[in-house]
């Protein structure tokens, strides 16, 4: 196998990361709207909240993606 | 024709040069200022961040026109932030974070704009932001409350024996903060841009196949779009993200104990 | 074609004056044919081993990091000094007056109440003071009809009891002429029946029989 078609199957390999984010993010959205539903009057106070979750969820996604960057690009 | 490569677009090319400083006799090892594509859009962002909010603040309205009304609300929005995420203390702070946020949503909102260049797609420019933020975490803290920063590290009321497990997760935690904070609005900008292009790319190559291409081409016209607006609400929200994520690691060098 | 864009540009850290670069991407010093590395990648992405990511590219970190300390200096000191403190002001001016005209508008708003509330003490004042002169008036009236009803009452009284005394006045005296009859008419009888009998026999017979 060429080195190159090695490198491209691994870049495809790393984003396989953010599905688990992507499961991450939507367990957080869906959980922020099924209390929300329950209790919309506390649903604004916890925004930034949700923000925070999501940031730091897609963050690890985010470093798959960069991770195969680095494999195809470098 | 411009290339239509995803890469490209993040090149990074010199406009002028002021030439070179600390050089030896040779010309060799010196450190060449150069104004790059890079640097002229970091100058227009604060450029357009300064002039608007200084201009559109200059009549001082009592009651506010609709662009005094922009920096207000926007002041605002972050002073609250702030506020409640890191307390009244954390209103020190309240002018990096402002800046913060300012540059980062318009060098974004700057590189939305067709041939624009995205300052915040250099990973060296996140990262950059990402150590100003995480420096002034831990010299505050430090000048703060000295050794008592490391309490940080240390949750309080836990029994010793998990105390050996929890604190390398603090300390590693406390660690990829910078990388996180760096890294996250990287990797959006710069996935946002690659994939807008690669949809973008798909019109063009499309287009060159003849009529039933052009026909074909409208589907990923179409995604194209939907992708800009996506990317403009990532582009608002990672900004936002970064300075949500700046008050709450303020917050922690101004109330280290938790 | 990428190339033709970039040809009439420099590339940070692909200069004449940076052999450095030049030795560590392993070319020819002469630079100028060579054009720019990043025409290569986008001719090639992957083919050269020198071909860089563009943000990945080491070559350009000190000059953006020289621009972003810059730059963003700059901004902030815009911000702290000039932009932001103003921006607060405006906002402070504009709480302060909302404050004061809310103070002031609660300061008029007591004074209403308070005019309010004395014309309400007034009026349940003169509707007391009305409700006694017409209660007052009502007594004397209702005691002077009172007094002339009693007047009334005593007189007609009065002469019920007078004509009472003399219907009981004529009554005995009509019992006594009764008595007076009926002995005249028993002594009438009587002498005209068995002969002379005296008036006063007659009386006592009567009597007699009248109280049998």
């Amino acid at each position: 196998m060429e080195p190159e078609a090695a490198r491209y199957i691994g870049a495809g390999i790393a984003t396989i990361g953010m599905g688990g984010a992507g499961i991450g993010m939507g367990m957080i959205f869906g959980n922020f709207l099924s209390a929300a539903i329950r209790n919309p009057a506390a649903a604004s106070s916890q925004f930034s909240n949700l923000i925070f979750g999501f940031a730091v969820t897609e963050a690890l996604g985010i470093f798959s993606l960069v991770i195969a960057f680095m494999i195809l690009f470098t | 024709m411009a290339p239509t490569d995803p890469i490209s677009q993040f090149n990074i090319y010199t406009l002028f040069s002021f030439g070179t400083v600390g050089a030896d006799e040779n010309g060799a090892n010196g450190f060449e200022l150069v104004f790059t594509n890079s640097a002229l859009f970091m100058v227009a962002s604060v450029v357009l961040i300064s002039s608007y909010l200084i201009l559109s603040t200059r009549g001082r309205g009592l009651v506010p026109s609709r662009v005094q009304l922009v920096s207000e609300i926007m002041y605002e929005f972050i002073a609250n932030m702030v506020r409640t995420s890191a307390g009244n203390e954390g209103m020190a702070f309240f002018p990096l974070v402002f800046s913060l946020f300012a540059f980062i949503f318009v060098a974004n909102m700057l590189g939305m704009y067709p041939y624009f260049f995205a300052v915040t797609s250099q990973i060296i420019i996140t990262a950059a932001l990402a150590l100003l933020v995480m420096g002034v975490v831990i010299f505050y803290g430090v000048w703060k409350h000295g050794f008592g920063f490391l309490k940080l590290f240390v949750p309080s009321g836990i029994p010793l024996p998990i105390m050996f497990i929890v604190v390398p997760i603090e300390v590693l935690s406390f660690l990829s903060r910078p990388l996180s904070l760096s890294l996250r609005l990287f990797g959006n900008i710069l996935a946002g841009h690659i994939v807008l292009k690669v949809f973008a790319g798909f019109v063009v190559s499309l287009s060159a196949l003849g009529a039933l291409g052009m026909v074909g081409s409208v589907l990923p016209f179409v995604m194209a779009v939907a992708l800009t607006g996506l990317k403009l609400l990532v582009s608002a929200l990672q900004a936002y993200v970064f300075a949500i994520l700046t008050s709450i690691y303020l917050n922690d060098a101004i109330h280290p104990g938790h | 074609m990428a190339s033709d864009t970039l040809t009439d540009t420099k590339v940070v850290g692909e200069n004449a004056d940076d052999p450095t670069i030049v030795v560590e991407n392993g070319e020819v010093v002469d630079t100028e044919p060579k054009a720019d590395t990043y025409a290569q990648t986008q001719a090639d992405p992957y083919g050269q081993e020198d071909s860089v990511f563009p943000p990945f590219d080491s070559t350009t970190f000190g000059a953006q990091l020289f621009w972003i300390a810059l730059t963003f200096g700059i901004l902030y000191i815009i911000m702290s000094k000039v932009a932001l403190p103003r921006i607060g002001e405006i906002l402070e001016v504009r709480r302060d007056r909302i404050e004061g005209d809310l103070a002031e508008a609660e300061r008029l708003r007591q004074k209403t109440d308070r005019a309010i509330e004395t014309y309400k003490t007034e009026l349940a004042d003169a509707r007391a003071k009305s409700h006694g002169i017409a209660d007052e008036t009502r007594n004397k009236i209702k005691s002077q009809m009172d007094e002339k009803r009693r007047e009334v009452e005593a007189d007609l009284a009065r002469q019920i009891a007078s004509a009472e005394t003399r219907i009981l006045k004529t009554k005995t005296d009509a019992l006594s002429n009764v008595d007076q009859i009926a002995a005249e008419t028993a002594v009438a009888l009587v002498g005209k029946l068995t002969g002379k009998v005296s008036i006063k026999t007659a009386r006592v017979a009567v009597n007699a029989v009248v109280k049998e």
